[in-house]
């Protein structure tokens, strides 16, 4: 396998900061935040009440109406996403050879609202009446093939399911397909599971925030930590090598420059959590030094010890308030596989225009050695970015961003 | 529902709730003829609005009919018969 710089050429997002990267990007800048009390059903019976929720996706404006019947909310939105990072990197799918271009997309839940709809009408009306798309609508990997049907990429795709981390695992392994001679991969993320079904499974977890305060609900980091709000959406990123990509003449957001991932040890084996260690493999793969990293953004679990082990990591890697600490989920929640993806896009966009966002509510505990950018987002020279994210379960990744070289 | 035929319109809603249209055909078209899978109905497709209308007038289509060469007049035929039997028993 060959070790050819891989870079992203176009970027898609899907977020309840905004609908496209430019307005993304401007709400994150802002410190707007997308958090508040769900609408897509009616909470109150619930114990958790808020989420980051899209608004303003009208499937019928962007999608042929073939597709509306067969998907679910998720995977319009990845749809949607995906359409807008192929022309963001220049890319007609028509152009290109079909098996020149594959699909690996990260999924935590698939399309629980539709598979709810099948459920209930299996459930009350019987099995005559359930929709011949279940087979496939809910599944773990529609988006994927949703994306190479739609696309004609009859290449290398797959499905990666690690949570959280699942959005720099696609990533990472959209790369490994291009090294090995794919020419174009479409990675990344989206999950949305904003409905009573999705809901009670992501309560199960444990780890939701029960505030109702959009201000006070999701505190990384905070004195006053006390679980996150999940949202829904996500980015599909557009990889390509760094030659092909010059040959087309594309612009490139950054090189994919580093990649580590680990599992956390059996608990009670008092053996550390593994994000350290990722994160170091992630810099030697990146063939960086931790003082090359000019931001990180953090996983920002928002449970009390979560966030410990990630401060730990990072204090013990960087020094005490070595680096720069974002925190832009504050304003979507966290996003599950969409969460990472999000980041990455975020974190591109933060190389290119020197702007670290600000983690929005959050006051950093006085337990954290770390230098959290909050309140406002700061100006600085960027160069090479860190994004974590962990998994429920014990998956950790870590993904070394580096911007484009100058001409 | 206790229609006592099954139109072309009754199919063209129904596909269209099934499984939407291809763009660039028009099911009022001149499309009575042209198979299914010509219109950008794959077997999927079919099964889907072979449900549908089965739930809808209580009859129940034979599984090899969709892995035929289907038109939508012979859908409607198809359709109609099982109607007319169902209203002669």
């Amino acid at each position: 396998m060959s070790t050819a710089t891989v870079v992203v050429t176009g970027l898609g997002v899907a977020s309840p900061t905004g609908l496209g990267t430019r307005e993304h990007w401007a709400a994150t800048c802002e410190g707007r935040s997308g958090i508040g009390r769900l609408t897509r059903f009616d909470p109150s019976g619930y114990p958790a009440k808020l989420a980051g929720e899209i608004t303003g996706f009208t499937a019928e404006e962007h999608l042929p109406s073939r597709l509306i019947p067969q998907t679910d909310r998720v995977t319009r939105l990845a749809l949607a996403a995906t359409d807008w990072a192929l022309a963001d990197a220049g890319v007609r799918p028509d152009e290109l050879a079909s098996f020149d271009m594959g699909v690996v997309t990260a999924s935590a839940s698939g399309g629980f609202e539709f598979g709810q709809n099948e459920l209930r009408k299996l459930w009350s009306q019987g099995s005559q009446h359930v929709s011949a798309y279940q087979s496939f609508a809910w599944f773990y990997a529609v988006n994927s093939g949703q994306i190479s049907i739609r696309n004609g990429m009859m290449g290398p795709s797959g499905v990666v399911v690690s949570d959280q981390a699942g959005g720099l695992d696609a990533v990472a392994q959209a790369r490994r397909l291009i090294r090995k001679g794919t020419r174009l991969v479409v990675s990344g993320g989206v999950d949305a599971s904003l409905c009573p079904w999705g809901w009670v499974a992501q309560l199960a977890g444990g780890r939701l925030s029960t505030s109702e305060d959009p201000a006070r609900a999701y505190l990384p980091f905070d004195p006053d930590a006390r679980g996150y709000v999940p949202g829904e959406g996500g980015a599909i990123l557009i990889l390509e090598a760094a030659e092909a990509a010059r040959a087309r003449g594309a612009h490139s957001y950054g090189e994919i420059a580093g990649y580590g991932a680990t599992f956390d040890p059996k608990p009670g084996s008092g053996r550390p959590p593994g994000l350290r260690k990722a994160v170091e493999l992630a810099l030697a793969d990146a063939g960086a030094e931790p003082s090359d990293v000019d931001v990180v953004f953090a996983d920002a679990a928002g449970d009390p010890e979560l966030d410990r082990a990630e401060a730990d990591a990072l204090t013990q890697v960087f020094g005490p308030r070595g680096v720069p600490v974002s925190g832009p989920k504050t304003m979507t929640g966290r996003l599950y596989s969409g969460a990472a993806s999000l980041d990455l896009a975020t974190a591109l966009l933060a190389l290119r225009d020197g702007i670290v966002p600000a983690a929005v509510n959050v006051k950093l505990s006085p337990e954290y050695d770390i230098d959290l950018v909050v309140d406002q987002p700061r100006r600085l020279g960027l160069r090479t970015a860190l994004v974590l994210a962990r998994g429920y379960g014990g998956f950790n990744s870590a993904v070394v961003l580096r911007a484009p070289a100058p001409h | 529902m206790s229609a006592d035929a099954f139109t072309r319109t009754d199919l063209t809603r129904i596909l269209l709730e099934a499984a939407g249209a291809e763009e660039g055909f028009d099911l009022d078209g001149d499309v009575l003829d042209t198979e299914f899978t010509a219109l950008g109905y794959e077997s999927l497709a079919l099964l889907e609005t072979a449900g549908r209308i089965e739930r809808t007038y209580g009859i129940a289509l034979d599984d090899d009919l969709l892995t035929d060469a289907l038109t939508p007049r012979a859908l409607i035929g198809v359709v109609n018969d099982l109607l007319t039997v169902a209203r002669t028993v």
